[in-house]
């Protein structure tokens, strides 16, 4: 399949890329990883009239902890998530993330920020930076926002990134301690998207009752989808199989799925039952005595 | 049609300067301007792996990934694999151990258990498939290729590494 004809565009600073997204509008692309971009601009789903490839912009690509925050750039490839050492000692949900998206071989092109950018529920990331309760940064013409993730998603395919803006870091909030969370999906082959999947972070007190809760689940709606309800519930509770199984009912009950070729609709709010008690149990786990 | 771009690369060793439209995928620049027919056009979706060359170090689907987006890289094909007149142990495996049946899959076979014999030398079963698992093999059940690549493992330890 061949792509529609593009210009190419190769800036060497974020100024420079945000100028031609300014020049150029809406008939402008980043190409980031383009994991998912090239497949939809072979299936001409996609027709950027110019495409602007930020991969030889210095410093968007890192992973480190500063100011409290984790922060990885926007241009970070998954592969890179799955040996870093940091992520790999504090952040295993991220570790279960990244492990499970596509193949090996388009995780050593694909980017944390494309993946987010691209604002497709069926996305691995995105439940997992609403569960850690992450911030986006967003470089644009007027310097950098910080948008945070639950407001981050729209709709399908859509972001509240600005046509002239770039996502250049993701901050995630370091973690208390006594924290943990853990990723589960259900994928029928290698590479294939979630059918379902649920990414939880839990922080526990002393007597083991969540302090802090994050749920997020992927491809169940238009958007990512935060389970308000199932985190509101277990806040102050003690994390015990009895509440463990009452969270995921109710993460179960706000998914909001389409019946496809992966399964029905009673099915995959099943499933997000099923991978919610999962993800919380194996959180609860992680966290330890 | 766009502006055409030159692209610089290195393939197996040898410089390469070739004019491309910027929507040329890699994998038809390796196969039509470089005439390297041995990395193979699979399910042109980015599934297959049939395509997987090595650039920079790394696997990459070359079905997903513009050639003037590997200006500057060092790629390796198939056809890198053999040196100095000698199959490389992992070809030498795939043959011992029939690790192939059509052989469509054996070039991005190939590449992705390079990468990961690079990455780590004593792979286990699982190791191995989880190396392979962006690579479909619709003949053999997997089986001998991992059995192949255990070959190349133990040969390359003995002292044929490269």
């Amino acid at each position: 399949m061949i792509p529609p004809s593009f210009e190419y565009l190769r800036p060497k600073t974020i100024p420079e890329a945000i100028a031609m997204l300014q020049q150029h509008g809406d008939a402008a692309k980043i190409l980031s990883g383009g994991q998912s971009l090239i497949p939809m601009m072979k299936l001409r789903l996609a027709r950027p009239g110019y495409l602007i490839d930020i991969n030889r912009i210095s410093g968007l690509s890192h992973i480190k902890e500063e100011g409290g925050y984790l922060k990885i750039g926007g241009l970070t490839r998954e592969a890179e998530l799955e040996v870093s050492p940091v992520v790999r000692s504090k952040y295993p949900i991220i570790v279960d993330t990244a492990h499970v998206i596509a193949d090996p071989q388009v995780r050593n092109l694909a980017t944390v920020g494309g993946n987010l950018a691209h604002g497709d529920p069926a996305n691995d990331h995105p439940a997992t930076m609403i569960a850690l309760g992450a911030q986006v940064v967003a470089s644009g013409p007027k310097g950098e926002r910080t948008i945070p993730i639950e407001n981050f998603f729209v709709s399908l395919f859509t972001t509240t990134l600005q046509p002239d803006e770039i996502l250049t870091e993701i901050r995630i909030p370091v973690p208390p301690p006594r924290s943990a969370g853990a990723y589960f999906k259900l994928e029928r082959k290698v590479g294939d998207f979630a059918t379902a999947a649920v990414a939880a972070q839990v922080t526990l007190d002393d007597q083991g009752a969540c302090q802090k809760v994050g749920i997020g689940l992927t491809n169940v709606g238009a958007t990512p989808i935060r389970a308000r309800k199932a985190e509101d519930f277990l806040r102050g509770k003690k994390l015990d199989e009895a509440t463990i199984k009452q969270a995921s009912h109710l993460a179960a009950d706000e998914a909001e799925p389409s019946a496809d070729l992966r399964g029905p609709v009673e099915y995959k709010k099943g499933l997000v039952k099923e991978l919610a008690k999962r993800a919380l149990t194996r959180a609860r786990e992680r966290v330890g005595k | 049609m766009a502006k055409k771009q030159t692209v610089h690369v290195k393939v197996n060793g040898v410089q390469r300067e070739v004019d491309v439209e910027p929507r040329l995928l890699l994998v038809h620049f390796i196969r039509e301007k470089l005439s390297l027919t041995g990395t193979h056009v699979g399910c042109d979706t980015s599934n297959c792996g049939a395509c997987t060359v090595v650039l920079d170090g790394k696997t990459v689907k070359s079905c997903t990934m513009f050639a003037v987006q590997a200006d500057g890289a060092e790629i390796l094909t198939v056809e890198g694999l053999f040196k100095d007149g000698k199959l490389h142990p992992l070809q030498e495996g795939f043959k011992q151990e029939h690790g192939l049946q059509c052989g469509f899959c054996t070039p991005g076979m190939l590449m992705s258990s390079y990468a990961l014999l690079q990455k780590n030398s004593q792979p286990s079963e699982q190791d191995i498939r989880w190396g392979i698992s962006g690579n479909l093999c619709r003949c053999t059940g997997y089986q001998n290729i991992v059995k192949a690549v255990q070959y190349a493992a133990g040969k390359m330890a003995q002292g044929g590494a490269r």
